[in-house]
């Protein structure tokens, strides 16, 4: 074979192979549904998924499983999670995009991605050490005494463990993803646009409210709907500090046990229990099926704003 | 007299996502003179160029209708070798892109790629072609030292050494010296006149002067169309066409 | 007046937003460090865990070391070769208009977001299917799919900015896509592919969740992939969860050398792509 020849087959049997990689790549959501799901089938076959998800009662050796508790324990940690940390990341995104001088910006980004690559198990530990102490020995007995009467408040719970610790360490497991997409969305806003405000004599703050955010509220809201889908699914460090107590939570300061946390806790007996290695993998398809429809409304999201905007 | 032709173009249609670029052209390109295609900006000079060594394929939503004969072969026939093409056909661009690596590994790049492994040989053809390029006395002693680091002057020149490396029969060279200074692209110029013994030239240029300076045939372009063609003599003293006198005169450009 | 006041009091809570999170990441980092510091000692980077390690007798955490290292490099040297693989394709390979390329990015996006017990549990019916225990290997196969789109999503976005006029210059001498894909682009884009592959690799490292199912746990060091091995940040999670005190502090030790390595990483990375950078074009 001539060396052309040669240097054309290599060519063309490396787009073939690397095709079919991209392939697989694209299917592999699918794979690891259909796998999921093969594996929960047995209890699907038996029980309802509605039932499954409605059910509040999670009684493995009697055959009874229902998530919906720990449902509920996740979506409240995100929920608290995402209110705590939404708006002090808006703000120092505005100030990184708008105000920091460049240099300032160049030393703190790479701060704040460092706190994107520390483990999960370290902030877990983090939680223990600190925030649950804090939590039971300062912030518990100040609202058992003046906040007893709300009662989303009601402080019942002495451990220290529980929603508003795993809140407060999820937050800022979340402060990197919210802040850097949302600075990156607000520097996007065209120069153009700044500067008509800001020539008609508004002062920065009130450009910044009145024209740089709004172009930016789609991707604002997409920012926060990732930093949502991110939190959602994160196991070990809430693991760690919810105290992981199968109920449903009424305060704030009540234990919980979300989803991940169920999962990843009782993966050790799964095998031992009729059904429960389908129960604990059709916990995880749920998982998986809930953060990809936020990924996906965050990319909706962000295509209507790009089209609108053209 | 019609002195030979190796590049042929017949019934040429190129067609970009918003509209056709190139309508229409046939011509033949004379062997071993430099050949200037000239035309305002927009008028299909450049599109018309890289049809030529079927660098449009690498641009997105392009449709080409046509053909372009190389040696007799249509260029755009499936069961052609592009890559075969390119080495017989080169390119010296308007902006020097020296690829990412030492000023040695830019220009035996090409020859590499197409098989040649000997040492020897390959440092013999480096340094024909940095002196072919005139750029061989000011860097013989850095060849290994990284091309970017080479002045945009001398960085044309390793493009043009990396070009002639492949021992092309042809060289496109399109707006090969707007982005240079002036007495880098003089000395571009020059290694042009000089190569053109050898190899067959085809160059796009929007300064006229130079187009005067270099061309030994002409061709005219305007809206895609190819509005006239022929001698460099016969069409800067006497064009045929309205459009090419006036573009001559300087009224649009 | 108005206008002002209003501003210097956003300006005062954005400060205050800035100093919570930097005050955050410090906090963290200090407690790692003033819990682990005094409870890291040669013993425990050299030896791995004797027996009563667990009632607070002799032994370190050398197996998780090790086991970590093992699987975070396996698993990022084999996301790398298929990343790779598919960021050359995706830029080099066919049109970026095509719908498969659309598809292939979604898919990607949506795999970014998947939450790494999920890869734990599809790596864990992995595992089922083909009849093997939790191991090194399970481990480096989870990792692998959770480091993926990292990987691949990271290198597109670098080889997207290699200029068109590189991929112009190499076709135009007469080189074939794989070959301008492998001497020039991988060359241009390098400092950027080792950024990614070394944030890939501290992002697998630091993972529990996807191990948990997959690699199992053992005392003992790496020796087989399809044995299963110890990792780092499940020795600071068994550890911490024991209740002798004197076990807990290994765990904030283990912590520690987890933290370090991961910071050692980003450190490493802005050393590297400064040496690597010097052939690129700009």
């Amino acid at each position: 074979m001539s060396a052309g020849r040669w240097r054309r087959l290599k060519d063309r049997l490396a787009g073939r192979v690397m095709g079919a990689l991209a392939f697989l790549v694209a299917m592999l959501v699918f794979f690891i549904v259909v796998a999921l799901a093969t594996r929960a089938r047995p209890l699907l076959d038996i029980q309802s998924p509605v039932v499954l998800l409605t059910s509040s009662e999670w009684h493995p050796r009697q055959g009874k499983f229902g998530f919906l508790t720990f449902i509920v324990g996740t979506v409240w940690v995100t929920v608290l999670a995402m209110v705590l940390a939404v708006p002090p990341c808006l703000l120092c995104a505005i100030y990184l995009a708008e105000y920091a001088p460049r240099r300032l910006r160049g030393t703190i980004k790479p701060v704040v991605d460092l706190l994107a690559g520390i483990p999960s198990v370290v902030y877990g530990l983090w939680g223990i050490l600190m925030v649950v102490p804090f939590v039971r020995d300062v912030v518990t007995p100040l609202a058992a005494r003046h906040l007893g009467a709300i009662p989303l408040l009601r402080a019942d719970n002495p451990t220290g463990y529980g929603i508003l610790s795993s809140g407060v360490v999820l937050a800022v497991m979340v402060f990197p993803v919210i802040i850097s997409v949302t600075e990156e969305v607000i520097r996007a806003v065209p120069d153009g646009m700044r500067e008509a405000a800001l020539a008609l004599g508004a002062t920065r703050w009130q450009m910044i409210k009145g024209v740089a955010l709004r172009r930016a509220l789609p991707g604002i809201i997409a920012a926060v709907v990732l930093g949502f889908s991110r939190a959602f699914g994160e196991t070990m460090a809430v693991m760690m500090v919810v105290g992981n107590v199968p109920q449903i939570p009424r305060s704030l300061f009540d234990a919980a046990y979300p989803l991940p946390a169920l999962i990843a806790n009782n993966y050790g007996e799964m095998m031992s229990i009729p059904l429960y290695d389908s129960a604990l993998l059709a916990a995880a398809l749920v998982l998986l099926l809930i953060v990809l429809a936020f990924t996906i409304m965050a990319r909706v999201i962000l295509l209507h704003a790009v089209r609108r905007a053209a | 007299m019609m002195t030979d032709s190796v590049v042929q173009v017949r019934g040429l249609n190129v067609t970009y996502g918003n509209g056709p670029a190139v309508r229409g052209v046939s011509v033949d390109i004379p062997a071993r003179q430099i050949t200037a295609i000239i035309g305002p900006s927009g008028c299909g000079k450049t599109t018309l160029l890289r049809s030529m060594s079927r660098l449009l394929d690498l641009v997105e939503g392009v449709r080409v209708e046509g053909q372009v004969l190389f040696h007799g072969q249509n260029i755009y026939d499936p069961r052609v070798d592009v890559t075969e093409i390119r080495k017989r056909v080169g390119l010296l661009a308007q902006q020097p892109f020296p690829l990412p690596m030492s000023i040695y590994d830019n220009v035996a790049y090409g020859p590499r790629v197409h098989g040649l492994r000997e040492r020897k040989a390959l440092e013999a053809l480096v340094e024909k072609e940095l002196r072919a390029a005139g750029l061989w006395e000011e860097v013989k002693d850095r060849l290994r030292e990284p091309a970017s680091g080479l002045s945009i002057g001398q960085q044309q020149r390793l493009c043009l050494a990396r070009g002639l490396a492949v021992e092309p029969e042809v060289l496109l060279c399109d707006e090969a010296t707007s982005a240079l200074d002036p007495i880098s692209a003089r000395r571009i110029e020059d290694r042009l006149l000089e190569l053109k013994a050898d190899y067959t030239i085809v160059l796009v240029t929007h300064v006229l002067r130079q187009a005067r300076r270099l061309a030994d045939y002409v061709i005219f372009m305007y809206m895609g169309e190819l509005v006239e063609h022929g001698s460099a003599k016969k069409v800067f003293s006497n064009p045929k066409e309205d459009r090419t006198r006036a573009y001559l005169a300087g009224e649009f450009y | 007046m108005g206008k002002h006041l209003e501003e210097r009091v956003m300006l005062g809570l954005m400060i205050g937003s800035m100093v919570l999170v930097i005050g955050s990441l410090l906090l963290i980092l200090a407690t790692v460090l003033v819990k682990g510091l005094p409870a890291l000692n040669l013993a425990m980077l050299t030896q791995v865990p004797k027996g009563g390690y667990y009632l607070g007798k002799e032994g370190g955490i050398l197996n998780a070391i090790a086991g970590s290292l093992a699987m975070a490099s396996g698993a990022t040297a084999l996301s790398f070769v298929l990343g790779l693989g598919v960021a050359l394709y995706l830029q080099l390979f066919v049109r970026q208009s095509s719908r498969f390329a659309h598809l292939v990015r979604l898919a990607l996006d949506v795999l970014w977001g998947v939450p790494s017990i999920v890869y734990g549990a599809f790596g864990f019916t992995l595992l089922l299917l083909l009849k093997m225990r939790a191991s090194l290997l399970g481990g480096i196969i989870a990792l692998a799919l959770l480091e993926l789109p990292i990987m691949v999503r990271g290198m597109e976005e670098v080889m997207g900015m290699v200029p068109f006029g590189l991929k112009e210059a190499s076709s135009a001498l007469g080189a074939t896509r794989l070959e301008t894909a492998l001497r020039v682009f991988v060359r241009q884009a390098a400092p950027g592919i080792v950024t990614v592959i070394l944030l890939a690799f501290g992002r697998g490292i630091g993972d529990a969740a996807s191990v948990l199912f997959t690699a199992g746990y053992t005392d003992r060091m790496p020796s087989s992939l399809l044995r299963p091995v110890a990792s780092l940040p499940l020795a600071v999670f068994f550890q911490l969860g024991t209740p002798l005190p004197e076990v807990q502090q290994r765990a904030y030790a283990a912590a520690l050398v987890l933290v370090v390595i991961v910071l050692g990483i980003s450190l490493l990375t802005r050393l590297l792509v400064r040496r690597l950078s010097r052939y690129v074009v700009r």
